[in-house]
């Protein structure tokens, strides 16, 4: 089983855990964007409560739920190990720096990945924190449900302040320069890279990396706009 | 004849590996035929008619195929001409009264021998790892018992044409050496006679790059894009399929 | 000195296999004990020094190169002959020992030259096997093309790039050998003695190029491998650091150097473009397939070119002079390399030329492609096209096929060759002399074997297209593993050499003497403005053309030149550092000798043969004569200061006849 450490602390190794894990986030924000589009339904929150409370009480998903998390914490640790040790490798830097050839994002995945895991630090403090492990949330019942927390007052009060729909937005312009290189860059690092289907990937990867971030950063604008009032 | 340009070369200069360096401005009177390296030629021969000391930049075939000629021309392995190498770009890429800023190859397993020149040694131990087909003199069949598909040999050729240079690696932000080392596993990856050894050698290969201390990829292209032999990106998915390939269904090495 | 060629008896097509089963060889378990110094990782040098490992000796290799794979070999571009017969065009092991024979204008020896035909068959079969990715036809079998100066397709090649990808799949085996650890490399490492024990060559001192160290190695047998002295003419298409040093050195040491005046004067380089270039970069050969080669008729036009008032393209057809179809009816712009280079040096000494220095000719690709386009309409049924169209066709055949060289011409010229004429100038490409070796590759010092480009032996005074490569190659995976063993067969009781011999600590004080010599010169001139006035004695007076006069003068010129250099070279730096100035001063110190060992060569061999042209030696039209009668031998050097002595070797030919090389 030797071959197993040698296999993850390979180079190549530690980036096919970059890239199955950035996959796994990807499919993430998907499944988190239809449900988080609940809020925008016009019916006081129902759609979206018990959608938050079945998500917290179905075992199958509490499973994915922890391996989200772990993924994520997995992803940023080898990702800021991986910059950090490429950092020593690369040694003196250049005194002219000339950069036209490539994207700005591709050379600051830490940066903006460091940036992303404090938005979800904070996010995640605001939402899931206050839900799971405070009783701050009101209590709601609907037909066919037992009392289900009242996160959706809770995202209507965050979102009617300003600060934290600033720190969303600006959240999902960092998020849209990860994918933007992230979401092709995971398939080169699986090894798949040929010219009959790499155009297709690259597109799916930027609509990607602008419809999800322009999808996650409607719900705060839309509060902010129309409920706060 | 052309006119002449006057130009400012601002130069790395340190004296060798342990001792730590700067930037030095000369000035230099060059015409638009002249290749760069010529026009550092003229420079040297300036300095040591005033008995100094030359700038040490390595070079030799000046034909851009032996992949020795290697410095970091205003931001760029190789200066500013794509797909070509420092020795087959010509002054008339510039202008008068230009600032150009050369400095060395960097990567930390690349250290600095002395002014431009570096030391790529690594290279050769990436290929002594297992860059190669396991056939002795006299051992081989008929060169024509196994017919090669055009196009896979030509993905071979094309993969094989890299010269070693390493702007590849000075070009990545991550001092990474994916591209070289990708380059030679694709080249004898997509040949029938190559295919063997493939898991052994992409395994091998990987783990002696990895260990000379080069830097992950991020998949930033850059190397691709100085890359005077325009070896592509292609090469590293083909070497990550290789690798996982072997990994898990190889032999351990 | 008598010289012993030991060629093996028996008819010309058996000697090699029945020399090879009979040859004394070494056990395996002796092998191990046998040291062998490998100098040069060329095509000839990674060759032999990885199939020497395979064996099992225990190899030292050197280069002064970074790495291995940097060796010049790299930068051969056209293609590697072999006697496959692929093409099934009649070509056989005999026709290419002939057509060697032949093109090499009938100065090289019978025996070797057939040995290297059948051994050419195999090396294509040995770099296949590496994974060398040879141009290949859509039924994946190999592909041939055509070179200069034969009626058969045999060569094989990859794009331009065949000598990087023979020398590369050489060094992939090298690499493997040295991982194996039979062989251990020594890059940036330079040769700058050799020790001979007891008469025999036993070792070598190499300084290390980082640090100035002088190393001593002892070895049982020493392999030089280190290529060409081409760049004694300062100007030349060989790599910056070819050089003639390591194959000096052992001549000082008593090997002879044999025909040094054969030098190969390329006809399609990059012409000259100013007092500062470097060096001249060669278009292939293959170029001559398609190109046709002129200059104005009109030498008011020729000047108006010179003065850049009037391009090429805009002369007349009838004002256009093809002078190699005019003068060679036969073989039209195919005619072998001497004959073309001589022919466009008569034009632009008439003032023809065609650059501003007016030292060039036109290789025009324009016919070529109004052809390609005119078949290329035709299979895509395409009618009633304008010429312009055709013309665009036809430039898309011709970029499929020369594409990369194109734009190398365009990056070094800043001219675009599809709209153009190039414009070429012969350039020294390849010296055919070297040292002496006998049939077994080994010189007049025991235990001294030398190949490819350093030794002398397969090419006469003119060597074909794509033949070095071959001959590389040859030498080195399946002549040394077998001929080393009839000097080392003798040598298993002899222990381990040791390297604090006296003979290696004189050595390496002569060496350390010489390097001191050179930096307390502190003179006032350059290593490289010697070597470049070296080489414009070189090319003026053992150049293209040589006469008596220009000879003795040259040699004159280059004693004196040396005198000078001893007096105000200035070589900064120290010897303890990484310095490529001094490094240079060395090797230029040795270039100044071997120069004028050219010329007392090219003065005594007064007739006309290959690359070798005396004036006083021509027929009544002007072409070259050959005098078989008094010239057929190898003049083999013995060298010193003073009058380097002549060893003749005679050669006889048994299997071809004598026949004057005609391509008219
Ligand atoms: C531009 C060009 C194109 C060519 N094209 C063709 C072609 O298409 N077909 C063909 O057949 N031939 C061609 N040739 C000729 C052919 O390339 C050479 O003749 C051949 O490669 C020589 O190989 P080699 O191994 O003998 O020497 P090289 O490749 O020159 O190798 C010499 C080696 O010796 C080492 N060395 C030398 N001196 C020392 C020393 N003192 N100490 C330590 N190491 C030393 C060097 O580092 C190097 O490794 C071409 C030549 C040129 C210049
Ligand atoms: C702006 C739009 C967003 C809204 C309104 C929103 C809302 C919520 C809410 C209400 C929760 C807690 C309940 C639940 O598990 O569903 C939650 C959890 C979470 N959110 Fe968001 N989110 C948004 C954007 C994002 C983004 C962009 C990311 C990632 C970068 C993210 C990552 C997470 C994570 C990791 C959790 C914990 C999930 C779990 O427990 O399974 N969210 N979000
Ligand atoms: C939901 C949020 C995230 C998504 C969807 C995501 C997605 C991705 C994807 C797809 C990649 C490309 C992988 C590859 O090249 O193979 C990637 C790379 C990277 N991510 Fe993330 N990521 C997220 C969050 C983070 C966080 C929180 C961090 C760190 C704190 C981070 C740091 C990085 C780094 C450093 C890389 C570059 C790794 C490399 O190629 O060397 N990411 N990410
Ligand atoms: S991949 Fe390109 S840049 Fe890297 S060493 Fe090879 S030729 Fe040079
Ligand atoms: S630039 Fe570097 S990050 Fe990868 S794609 Fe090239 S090696
Ligand atoms: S000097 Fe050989 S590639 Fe530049």
């Amino acid at each position: 089983m030797k071959w197993i450490i040698t296999f993850f602390s390979s180079s190549i190794g530690k980036k096919l855990l970059m890239s199955l894990t950035g996959l796994f986030l990807i499919l993430f924000l998907v499944v988190h964007l239809i449900g988080n589009l609940q809020l925008l339904k016009d019916d006081g929150g129902e759609a979206f409560n018990t959608y938050a409370y079945m998500m917290t009480h179905n075992p199958l998903i509490k499973i994915v739920a922890y391996g989200n998390y772990f993924f994520i914490i997995l992803h940023a640790f080898v990702g800021i190990s991986i910059a950090l040790y490429n950092k020593g490798a690369k040694g003196q830097k250049y005194a002219v720096s000339n950069s036209n050839k490539t994207t700005w994002a591709s050379k600051n995945m830490a940066l903006l990945g460091t940036l992303i895991l404090a938005f979800i630090l904070i996010h995640m403090g605001d939402f899931w924190f206050k839900m799971k492990f405070t009783d701050e949330l009101g209590m709601k019942s609907y037909e066919g449900f037992p009392e289900v927390r009242d996160l959706y007052t809770r995202v209507s009060t965050a979102f009617s302040q300003l600060w934290i729909v600033v720190v969303y937005l600006i959240g999902m312009m960092v998020l849209s320069f990860h994918l933007w290189h992230g979401f092709q860059s995971a398939f080169q690092t699986l090894g798949f890279n040929h010219k009959k289907y790499t155009p297709l990937i690259k597109s799916v990867g930027k609509a990607y990396a602008i419809l999800i971030p322009l999808g996650f950063a409607i719900i705060p604008i839309w509060y902010f706009l129309f409920k706060t009032m | 004849m052309s006119a002449d340009m006057n130009l400012k070369i601002k130069v790395w200069r340190q004296k060798n590996n342990k001792a730590s360096g700067s930037f030095e401005t000369y000035p230099v009177v060059a015409n638009e035929h002249m290749s760069f390296l010529e026009m550092l030629d003229v420079l040297n021969e300036g300095l040591v008619n005033q008995k100094k000391e030359p700038i040490a930049f390595e070079h030799d075939c000046r034909e851009g195929i032996c992949g020795t000629c290697s410095m970091v021309i205003n931001g760029q392995p190789h200066g500013p001409s794509s797909g070509t190498t420092t020795c087959q770009l010509h002054m008339r890429h510039f202008k008068d009264g230009d600032i150009i800023v050369v400095e060395p190859y960097r990567a930390s397993a690349f250290p600095v021998l002395k002014d431009l020149a570096v030391d790529r040694s690594a290279f050769d131990r990436i290929i002594q790892a297992g860059g190669y087909i396991s056939v002795n003199a006299g051992q081989a069949p008929d060169g024509n018992a196994i017919p090669i598909e055009k196009g896979r040999a030509g993905q071979s050729f094309e993969a094989a044409a890299c010269i070693g240079c390493g702007a590849c690696v000075a070009a990545c932000p991550n001092g990474s050496a994916m591209l070289f080392t990708s380059a030679k596993i694709a080249h004898l990856g997509h040949l029938p006679q190559g295919e063997v050894e493939s898991n052994k050698r992409a395994q091998a290969m990987v783990a002696q790059m990895d260990k000379e201390g080069f830097g992950m990829c991020s998949n930033i292209g850059a190397c691709e894009a100085e890359c005077p032999k325009e070896i592509k990106l292609e090469n590293i998915a083909f070497m990550n399929r290789s690798y996982l390939k072997a990994v898990f269904s190889g032999e351990e090495v | 000195m008598s010289l012993n060629s030991k060629i093996p008896s028996g008819a010309l097509a058996e000697k090699w296999t029945k020399y090879k089963s009979t040859m004394p060889i070494v056990a395996p378990n002796n092998k191990r004990k046998l040291e062998v110094i490998v100098v040069g990782t060329g095509l000839a040098g990674a060759a032999a020094a990885s199939s020497l490992g395979e064996l099992g000796y225990s190899v030292k290799c050197f280069t002064f190169h970074d790495s291995p794979r940097r060796a010049h070999s790299i930068a051969a571009q056209g293609g590697i002959n072999a006697a496959k017969n692929y093409a099934n065009d009649g070509d056989s092991v005999y026709r290419l020992f002939y057509d060697t024979i032949k093109g090499g204008d009938y100065r090289a020896r019978e025996a070797n030259v057939h040995r290297l035909a059948e051994c050419s068959v195999d090396i294509i079969d040995q770099c296949v096997a590496q994974g060398v990715p040879f141009a290949r036809e859509y039924g994946g079998l190999l592909e041939n093309r055509s070179f200069g100066g034969v009626q058969v397709s045999r060569t094989f090649y990859a794009r331009g790039q065949t000598g990087q990808q023979l020398l590369i799949g050489a060094y992939q085996s090298l690499s493997r050998q040295i991982a194996l650890g039979t062989v251990q490399m020594y890059n940036r490492h330079e040769m700058l003695e050799l020790v001979k024990v007891d008469g025999k060559a036993r070792g070598i001192i190499a300084r290390n190029l980082l640090t100035g160290e002088l190393e001593r190695h002892a070895a049982h047998a020493v392999v030089l491998a280190t290529g060409g002295y081409g760049n004694v003419f300062y100007l030349s298409t060989n790599a910056m650091m070819c050089n003639v040093t390591a194959a000096w050195k052992s001549v000082k040491k008593g090997a002879l150097m044999a025909n040094p005046c054969f030098t190969q004067i390329h006809p399609t380089c990059i012409p000259v473009s100013g007092e500062y270039q470097s060096k001249l970069t060669l278009m292939s050969e293959s170029l001559r397939n398609d190109g046709r080669v002129w200059v104005p008729k009109k030498k008011e036009d020729a000047q108006a070119i010179q003065q850049g008032k009037l391009k090429g393209v805009n002369i007349k057809e009838e004002d256009r002079d093809y002078f190699l179809e005019r003068r060679y009816p036969a073989f039209g712009n195919l005619v072998p390399r001497d004959v073309a280079s001589r022919a466009s040096k008569v034009e632009c000494d008439k003032g023809h030329g065609v650059s501003p220095t007016g030292l060039a000719v036109f290789l025009d690709f324009s016919d070529a492609m109004y052809r390609y386009g005119k078949t290329e309409a035709n299979k895509k049924g395409m009618t009633g096209l304008s010429d312009a169209q055709i013309v665009a066709l036809g430039e898309e055949v011709v970029s499929a096929k020369y594409g990369n060289l194109f734009e190398m011409y365009e990056k070094i010229t800043g001219e675009n060759p599809y709209k153009e004429p190039m414009k070429i100038y012969p350039a020294v490409h390849y010296t055919m002399g070297g040292v002496w070796v006998d049939y077994n590759l080994e010189t007049n010092v025991p235990g001294l074997f030398a190949l490819g480009e350093c030794n002398f032996s397969d090419h006469g005074a003119n060597r074909l297209g794509a033949s070095a490569l071959m001959q590389g190659l040859a030498d080195g995976y399946f002549v040394i593993p077998y001929t080393i063993g009839t000097f080392l067969a003798n040598e298993i009781s002899t222990p381990k050499i040791k390297n604090d011999l006296p003979e290696f600590i004189e050595a390496e004080k002569a060496t350390k003497a010489l390097i001191d010599k050179l930096l307390n010169i502190k003179g006032n001139q350059s290593v490289e403005s010697f070597h470049r006035r070296l080489g414009k004695i070189m090319w003026e007076y053992c150049g293209m053309a040589r006469n008596e006069a220009g000879l003795v003068k040259g040699r004159q010129m280059i004693r004196e030149l040396r005198a000078e250099y001893y007096r105000d070279v200035f070589v900064p730096g120290s010897n303890d550092e990484y310095n490529p100035e001094l490094e240079k001063a060395i090797r230029v110190a040795d270039l100044l000798e071997h120069g004028e060992l050219m010329m007392v060569d090219a003065l005594n061999r007064n007739e006309s043969c290959g690359g070798h042209f005396r004036e006083e030696s021509v027929t009544d039209d002007g072409e070259a004569m050959r005098k078989d009668d008094e010239f057929a031998y190898v003049a083999a050097w013995e060298w010193n200061e003073t009058e380097p002595i002549l060893h003749k070797e005679p050669l006889v030919f048994e299997n071809v006849e004598l026949k004057t090389r005609s391509y008219k």
